[in-house]
């Protein structure tokens, strides 16, 4: 007894931090690296570079303090009960590891935006290199290193980017919770993403990797150990929709508050209900394509080398199974933060809320049956096209019903135009055009001129820049001022929109045409007579990143020059989050609300309000 | 693709016009807060919507369908003034469809250039692609690395070239002309540079001429080249290029 009482007072005086977990980190990475190339069957040190990653990676974890509570468990420790293992208060639990939905949910929104800074910065890059249509600013080497890192960093942060600032944050909050039924998982599904996006970006010390974020095998089995990092680190993206997955699922189904029944549940937690069912269910064939790629690169099996017996289609079929459900996981949420702002600035219900679900699982469920249309001339059965190109082409009609039931809130409503709601409409628009210009791509004919040409890469930068980054900055306009307590100037918000919406399509829509004129993707050289077109892209590029400039410093100037504090409920919304304080209590509900009414009801002769608070209602009116 | 930007076009601007509508007559005009008309749906409404936009789709891939299957693929991408083939369509690997009319030209890809062999023309290996007009022509698309795109645009044709895999496409070139040939798959640091602007499709007498030409120039190396095979397995793949 005296040890164990010795051991658990040491454990309690090592702090548990950022900078403990890079002390762990480093040291762990050499020490991986010197086992991996002691028993590795090569001299090229992949072996050594992908145990020395998950090494490091593991390690930081350890350091941040992931096993002491196993530990302590296993030995018999004493334990503090889970909401307060650490302090929850001052900057420092931005760097610790916290349990509190909250502040993993702050997190992960600045790890993402910085993450943002610099895929936004690679495709500066990359515009810049194609101001000239030979390779004579940036050299083939490095421009494709360039198209490597940003594509695989985008959809890292793509990955997350609403479902883990705002589905952490908010999910417990809207369904009247006090928690995620899984904190620590949801610690880990945080924690693993730095770690991947430092590994990720570790790729430009071995020169990158020339695959793009397809990877396709063999040259990603023929690349240098650059591709070590995509590995491990879309691993860890996989851990993290996993985890993050389960435990949406998990929290949604058992912690909703008395009276929060399916038909009250916001549509944004439905939107996350769905986006978590294709993230549990697509990344671990992600998981299995990446392990079978370590292993050809390691110890020299053959999954995806027809030289030897495996196929490279192996590949693009598990790559692909995982690859369009993950880019659903990419809009099903910006479609519930679309339909969950539009009836709160509408002032009316939203219009067909069970359609909408319906929508949004229709969307859900068909994107399992549309991979191949990623590989229409790849050769590969081509009986099946037909099918796929059927397949695709029914998702556009769950996809019209998120129109229908956003158009039909807007129908005689009372808009409230705010910064949110413009950017709800460029949403709209922009997903139209990225919506329609996939129906293009769907039919097989079509496809085999557009196919890898600029017009894929514009239409799925319509989709999930002009579609989830404009959904993500309704969601940071909306939201911000419940969680760090300051409203973004709308003045600036609204030159902010007016400005990006304009420079995206400016952007965006000349590649359209440059796709149909026959340039293809993820080329460093191309026609002269398309040079002008892709200088005006360039151009208009530079304009869009100053744009994000742009609202990057409205969030520095609103959070520290101003000092008037947001009200609790600046926009008069009815739903649950708003009838909190701000900034929220460490517990979210002094005790669980009984829900009485819809989120929604805006305008009903006897609306009641949402919920009971059990007669703690007169402390949401505190700032 | 002009079928669809007919459909698309007015679904396009019909949706724009709502979008805008609703921003200019629904805007709140008072200072105060209002709660619009507590409608929570109209069940003919969406039952019309859903129909009409299932209509639409299914229309689209039976054109679709119907496109593949009468082999008219070119007209259908269109290419607009710049086609100069009518393509058949892809038939995929081991499934050698076509009778034997069919000139057939073996697409060799590798990093980071094409090369093409004339099986009826004793398997020669040309750098460039020539094909006779009005001829149909049957492409086997393969690659000696990685994963390659054979992709002729004025021709119609995209298809990927995969290591041990013979991808077949059919296309009929109609118009005497030239055209480009690229890659469009990722395939290293010289993608970009995967290409060759020397694609022409030519009369027969002229084909005859430049094929027996050809012949004549690489008879040399001919005996050193592998005999002609659906698809070749050179060397082990090295790691770290």
């Amino acid at each position: 007894m005296v040890t164990a009482d010795f051991l658990s007072e040491r454990r309690m005086t090592i702090p548990n931090n950022l900078v403990t977990a890079i002390l762990f980190a480093i040291p762990a990475y050499f020490a991986g690296v010197w086992l991996g190339n002691l028993f590795g069957l090569n001299d090229d040190q992949n072996t050594g570079v992908i145990i020395g990653y998950f090494f490091a990676t593991g390690a930081f974890l350890i350091g941040l303090g992931f096993l002491n509570y196993p530990l302590a468990r296993l030995m018999g420790w004493p334990v503090a009960p889970v909401a307060t293992t650490e302090p929850n208060v001052g900057v420092g639990r931005f760097f610790r590891l916290s349990l509190d939905h909250k502040v993993i949910g702050m997190q992960y929104l600045i790890t993402i935006l910085v993450m943002l800074l610099f895929g936004g910065i690679g495709a500066m890059a990359i515009r810049t290199s194609l101001l000239s249509p030979n390779s004579s600013i940036t050299p083939p080497g490095q421009y494709i290193m360039l198209i490597g890192l940003h594509s695989v960093m985008m959809i890292f942060i793509t990955s997350a980017v609403i479902v883990g600032p705002f589905g952490n944050y908010l999910v417990p909050l809207m369904i009247g919770a006090r928690r995620m039924a899984f904190p620590r998982l949801e610690a880990l599904s945080f924690w693993v993403v730095p770690p991947a996006a430092v590994i990720l970006a570790a790729a430009v010390f071995w020169g990158g990797f020339p695959t793009g974020w397809t990877g396709y095998p063999p040259l990603s089995e023929q690349a240098g150990q650059g591709m070590d990092s995509y590995i491990v680190g879309f691993t860890l993206i996989a851990i993290a929709l996993v985890t993050s997955g389960i435990n949406m699922l998990a929290t949604i189904i058992t912690l909703r508050a008395p009276g929060m029944t399916w038909t009250r549940l916001p549509i944004f937690v439905w939107g996350i209900f769905t986006t978590s069912i294709l993230g549990m269910l697509a990344a671990p064939f992600l998981a299995v394509a990446l392990f079978q790629l370590a292993l050809d690169r390691t110890v020299l099996t053959s999954f995806f080398l027809a030289s030897n017996g495996g196929s490279n289609y192996l590949w693009q079929n598990l790559f692909w199974f995982f690859g369009h459900p993950e880019v659903y996981i990419f809009i099903l949420p910006a479609f519930g933060i679309i339909m969950e702002l539009v009836p709160h600035f509408a002032r009316k219900p939203l219009w067909g809320y069970r359609t909408g679900v319906v929508g949004l699982f229709g969307v859900a469920l068909l994107s399992w049956f549309v991979w191949q249309h990623h590989l229409f001339v790849s050769g590969i059965a081509p009986v099946l096209r037909p099918f796929y190109m059927l397949s695709t082409e029914l998702i556009s009609i769950p996809t019209g019903i998120i129109f229908l039931v956003t158009l039909g809130t807007l129908w005689r409503a009372r808009v409230w135009f705010t910064v949110p709601m413009l950017f709800c409409m460029g949403f709209l628009f922009n997903f139209l055009i990225g919506g329609i210009s996939g129906v293009y791509l769907s039919d097989v004919p079509t496809d085999v001129t557009l196919h890898g040409s600029y017009f894929s890469m514009a239409h799925f930068h319509y989709t999930i820049m002009g579609g989830e980054i404009f959904a993500l900055m309704a969601a940071c306009y909306y939201w911000l001022p419940k969680m760090v307590g300051k409203m973004l100037s709308p003045t600036i918000g609204r030159i902010h929109f007016w400005w990006m919406f304009l420079a995206f399509n400016s952007t965006f829509f000349p590649l359209f045409i440059i796709g149909i004129l026959d340039m293809p993707r993820r080329v460093s050289a191309y026609d002269p007579a398309l040079q002008a077109l892709n200088t005006w892209v360039t151009v208009s590029s530079y304009f869009l990143f100053g744009s994000m400039i742009l609202f990057a410093a409205n969030v520095v100037y609103s959070l520290f020059f101003v000092s008037r504090l947001a009200i609790a409920n600046p926009w008069h919304a009815r739903s649950l989050e708003w009838q909190v304080p701000t900034p929220v209590p460490e517990h979210n509900f002094e005790r669980v609300p009984l829900i009485v009414a819809g989120p929604y009801d805006y305008g009903l002769p006897n609306a009641r309000p949402v919920a009971d608070f059990g007669g703690l209602v007169g402390a949401t009116s505190g700032g | 693709m002009t079928l669809m930007t007919a459909m698309a076009t007015p679904v396009f601007i019909g949706v724009v016009m709502m979008i805008i509508y609703s921003a200019i007559y629904f805007r709140r005009t008072g200072p105060e807060l209002v709660d619009g008309p507590p409608m929570l749906g109209n069940t003919p409404v969406q039952v019309a919507w859903i129909g009409i936009s299932a209509i639409m789709v299914l229309f689209l891939a039976v054109v679709g369908i119907a496109t593949l299957a009468s082999s008219n693929v070119a007209q259908a991408v269109g290419a607009p003034g710049r086609s100069i083939g009518q393509s058949g369509g892809q038939t995929g690997s081991g499934t050698a469809g076509g009778s034997g009319s069919e000139l057939q030209v073996q697409v060799i890809a590798q990093q980071w250039y094409f090369t093409y062999r004339y099986q009826d023309y004793g398997g020669v290996e040309t750098t460039h692609l020539y094909l006779p007009v009005n001829r149909p022509v049957e492409l086997h698309v393969t690659s000696l690395d990685i994963i390659h795109s054979f992709w002729a645009y004025q021709l119609g044709v995209k298809a990927d070239a995969n290591p041990g895999v013979d991808n077949i496409f059919h296309v009929t070139p109609q118009k005497t002309g030239s055209f480009q040939v690229r890659c469009a798959e990722l395939c290293g640091i010289w993608h970009g540079e995967m290409a060759d602007s020397q694609g022409r499709v030519v009369s027969q007498s002229d084909f005859d001429t430049w094929i027996a030409q050809q012949q004549k120039d690489y008879a040399a190396i001919q005996k050193a080249v592998p005999s002609y095979a659906p698809h070749y397995f050179p060397l082990p793949l090295t790691k770290g290029s």
